[in-house]
């Protein structure tokens, strides 16, 4: 992590303003990749591997336009009811969900 | 002199024709294996348990499958992008590659091998194609509804008369186009089948017609023999009482279900698979598995059935003896199993390990590593042995 994004973490911890991962948007390197790689991999099973859909809906930028970071990474944690998207709290944190979510709406899935 | 003429002519063959082509063999024994992430297939030697070569440039491969032409020299893989691609197993190249549709999940091939259909998501519906030039032959778009929506379609297989059965999951209805009389499909349509199918097999012997529903608990079946066919619900309610656990991948449907007297099947939401008497169609068993079954696969002697699972728990792989219906071998291949194939006589069988990037041959009896084979993100394995058989 960068100083500057650590201290401003820091802050935000101490100000007492919430997650601290969240607010700088970022995760450990290695868990962004493993991220990544689960989002292409295994979430592509039914969204298609590169994204574009499948079984279940688009996951570009441009589909996701519409949807802020924080309903995005509700769907990922408690899915769709009456739909086959399941939750993945347990094995998503939060921070974890809104990391991707973020990164799914800025195309930053590699 | 015997040398140099031996040279000149081993020179004048290599540009008649690529080196590969000149060797004489069957093609009973190969098989391709999907490269998921790099667009492209191995050609295997099933006998040999190695690979041949690799063809490039099939597109979005994940989640792709194949048919082959009933002379096995041909394969005719589906992509994801809409993507339908011809290969020459022999020359090992690509013969012909359409773009079909923008969201593709795998097709068919006719009884008399000379149509290809394939099942789109968008647009919805089942595209037909001359196996031969891979011409457009036929359209059916899977309207639904008063709006006139298009469905996803799945679970398109072929059926004997030249038919091919497909299952659209938006409207919850199977569809049956004829194509026994020219190109112009007769369409017959069962509606209210049940919530979200999201899959189909056809039986190996083409009699029956069975769905899974991923919004109920049980599934949808058709026997093709009745006049006329009806819908039926099967195994309904076969989760009740019990919590739905989540399920992070869907569960696949094939012919291979069928294991001797019994249908072996996932169950959907609960860590189980679900055994049913082949004739009554009532349940007879069930078995514990280590998490949500993905392929339950019958050996080709119907006696084993073996099964891998959804992610997180997608490392692992059991065995179920078909008699007793208990899990005799449980092993771990490695990272993302995704796929299984049996040799035809189902001596051996091999799995495809995405994340260790191999392909790994087992022995079915003694449960030995045989051999393993190096393969990027490999997915789907298909050997040409389903050429010769109905739904495959």
């Amino acid at each position: 992590m960068r100083p500057l994004a650590h201290s401003l973490a820091l802050a935000a911890v101490l100000a007492g303003v919430g997650a601290a991962w969240a607010h700088a948007g970022e995760l450990p390197a290695a868990r962004e990749s493993a991220l990544s790689y689960l989002v292409r991999q295994d979430c592509g099973a039914c969204h298609g591997m590169t994204l574009k859909g499948g079984l279940g809906r688009a996951l570009l930028p441009e589909a996701l336009k519409e949807a802020d970071v924080e309903s995005v990474a509700r769907i990922i944690l408690d899915g769709v009811p009456g739909t086959p998207m399941p939750p993945w709290r347990g094995l998503l944190s939060g921070a974890e969900a809104r990391w991707i979510a973020r990164a799914l709406k800025e195309g930053r899935i590699q | 002199m015997r040398r140099v003429l031996a040279m000149l002519a081993v020179i004048l063959l290599e540009i008649a024709a690529p080196a590969r082509a000149m060797e004489l063999r069957g093609t009973g024994n190969l098989g391709i294996v999907i490269e998921r992430a790099s667009g492209s297939v191995q050609v295997v030697d099933v006998g040999a348990r190695a690979s041949l070569g690799r063809i490039e440039g099939l597109g979005d491969l994940s989640h792709a499958t194949a048919v082959f032409s009933p002379d096995q020299r041909y394969a005719f893989v589906f992509g994801r992008d809409g993507g339908l691609t011809k290969l020459d197993l022999l020359t090992r190249t690509i013969v012909k590659r359409v773009m079909q549709a923008g969201n593709s999940i795998g097709g068919a091939i006719s009884d008399d091998g000379r149509l290809i259909a394939v099942s789109n998501y968008k647009p919805g519906g089942v595209r037909v194609f001359d196996s031969a030039t891979l011409e457009p032959v036929a359209n059916i778009p899977a309207v639904y509804g008063k709006s006139g929506a298009l469905s996803k379609t799945v679970g398109l297989v072929d059926a004997p008369g030249r038919r091919f059965i497909f299952t659209l999951y938006d409207a919850g209805e199977i569809w049956i186009a004829d194509f026994s009389r020219g190109l112009d499909p007769v369409i017959t349509k069962f509606t209210d089948v049940g919530a979200l199918p999201y899959d189909a097999l056809i039986t190996g012997d083409g009699r029956h017609y069975i769905a899974g529903l991923f919004g109920e608990d049980g599934l949808a079946h058709i026997d093709l023999w009745a006049d006329p066919p009806k819908v039926e619900r099967i195994l309904d309610g076969y989760g009740r009482g019990e919590k739905k656990l989540p399920v992070y991948k869907m569960p696949h449907l094939e012919g291979w279900a069928q294991a001797g007297d019994r249908f072996v099947l996932p169950a959907v939401g609960h860590h189980e698979v679900l055994a049913m008497d082949a004739r009554t169609f009532r349940e007879v068993g069930r078995v514990a598995v280590h998490g949500q079954p993905i392929f339950a696969v019958a050996r080709p002697d119907g006696r084993q059935v073996w099964v891998n699972f959804a992610h997180p728990l997608n490392d692992t792989v059991q065995v179920i003896d078909v008699p007793t219906l208990k899990i005799v071998h449980e092993f771990k291949p490695g990272p993302a199993v995704l796929h299984l194939e049996f040799t035809p006589r189902g001596n051996e069988v091999w799995i495809s390990v995405r994340d260790s990037d191999k392909v790994v041959v087992y022995d079915t009896r003694t449960f030995e590593k045989l051999a393993e084979l190096p393969v990027a993100k490999p997915s789907g394995i298909f050997f040409t042995a389903r050429a010769n058989r109905i739904g495959l």
